[in-house]
């Protein structure tokens, strides 16, 4: 095993294990932990089968060349507006974004679009979009989505600028 | 959620009349992708429940409703960018807050680094993207949720206490 793998095991298992004493010893913050993780687990686990299902059909059906030629290096303009509307529809949030980005580069996309498509989802998730303007006010949503898209694509492009720069490659997962 | 789930059923249905075989390739796709990210999944959940337990929405309330605005600013964009709360919770939260007399722009700073920085969901990140851009791409979403929250400010009148 390699040394995150570790690392991040123990954590796991100590923390198993530290949930395991609170609730046999009735220890109130122990217990109240669990139920945090519970509650957001549940959260979790009732979007990312349909999530990595989605992800797993991308992968099969969309070929490389539609993605590159959409969401790639030429795609000018037309990326940015596939990758914000691609956003204002995924649900849940970061953690469901990062693997879609992933796959979207892997096939092509490139790196400010899929930076953008991180942002946005962050921002202009349409339904969590609905929700804010009813508590908040429709004219405190509207602030937010137009100075923070700009930005954000604004921001993805410079990423991208510094990191090609760099000669950036992202992890390379072990898969297949 | 639910059309979520009407369009991966679908597509999944569509995908098994074109091909039996590609549609199992994609679904161990699926589960090979999901099994990968798992253990950052997990250390995401760990430091999530935890996170929580020691930074309360009564807590949260108590410093945003400082008299200062920009040390609220501050102190909403440091809490915001290092919890991690589902948005059927965060809203009615800053619901309550703005009723209590919490500034707009605070609120901006709260939910937009809510949103946008995230510290907590960095294990996954890094999973996928490495340290550096992790790093980078949060400081620059922290900066564009401190414009996001200036510009609230200035158009509600708020930035001149």
């Amino acid at each position: 095993m390699k040394r995150n793998t570790v690392v991040t095991t123990v954590i796991i298992a100590s923390y198993l294990v530290f949930l395991a004493v609170s609730w046999a010893t009735g220890y109130g913050p122990g217990n109240e932990i669990g139920r945090n993780s519970g509650d957001f687990a549940l959260e979790m686990l009732k979007i990312l089968p349909g999530a990595f299902i989605l992800i797993g059909l991308f992968e099969v059906w969309v070929k490389r060349e539609t993605v590159e030629r959409h969401l790639g290096a030429q795609s000018g303009l037309r990326g940015y507006l596939w990758a914000v509307l691609l956003a204002g529809t995924t649900v849940g949030g970061a953690y469901v974004a990062f693997p879609v980005a992933y796959s979207l580069y892997r096939k092509g996309a490139r790196l400010s679009v899929i930076f953008s498509y991180i942002g946005a989802s962050a921002v202009c998730r349409v339904p969590m979009t609905v929700f804010e303007a009813s508590f908040l006010g429709f004219k405190f949503s509207l602030v937010r989505l137009l100075v923070s898209l700009p930005l954000v694509i604004l921001t993805s492009a410079l990423l991208e600028r510094y990191l090609t720069r760099r000669g950036y490659r992202p992890e390379e997962l072990a898969e297949d | 959620m639910y059309y979520l789930y009407a369009l991966a059923g679908a597509a999944l249905l569509v995908s098994l009349v074109a091909s039996r075989e590609r549609t199992l390739r994609a679904l161990r796709i699926s589960y090979q992708r999901f099994r990968t990210i798992l253990p950052a999944f997990l250390l995401m959940l760990v430091l999530v429940s935890v996170a929580l337990y020691l930074i309360p929405g009564g807590v949260i309330s108590d410093y945003l409703g400082g008299s200062n605005v920009y040390v609220g600013v501050v102190f909403a964009a440091m809490v915001g960018s290092i919890t991690l709360m589902p948005g059927f919770i965060a809203f009615p939260l800053a619901g309550i807050l703005r009723e209590s007399g919490v500034a707009y722009m605070v609120l901006s700073a709260f939910t937009t680094t809510l949103m946008m920085v995230g510290v907590l969901t960095s294990p996954v990140e890094k999973k996928y993207f490495g340290w550096r851009v992790t790093v980078l791409r949060n400081l620059l979403s922290l900066l564009t949720a401190l414009v996001v929250a200036l510009v609230t400010g200035i158009v509600f009148g708020e930035l001149i206490p």
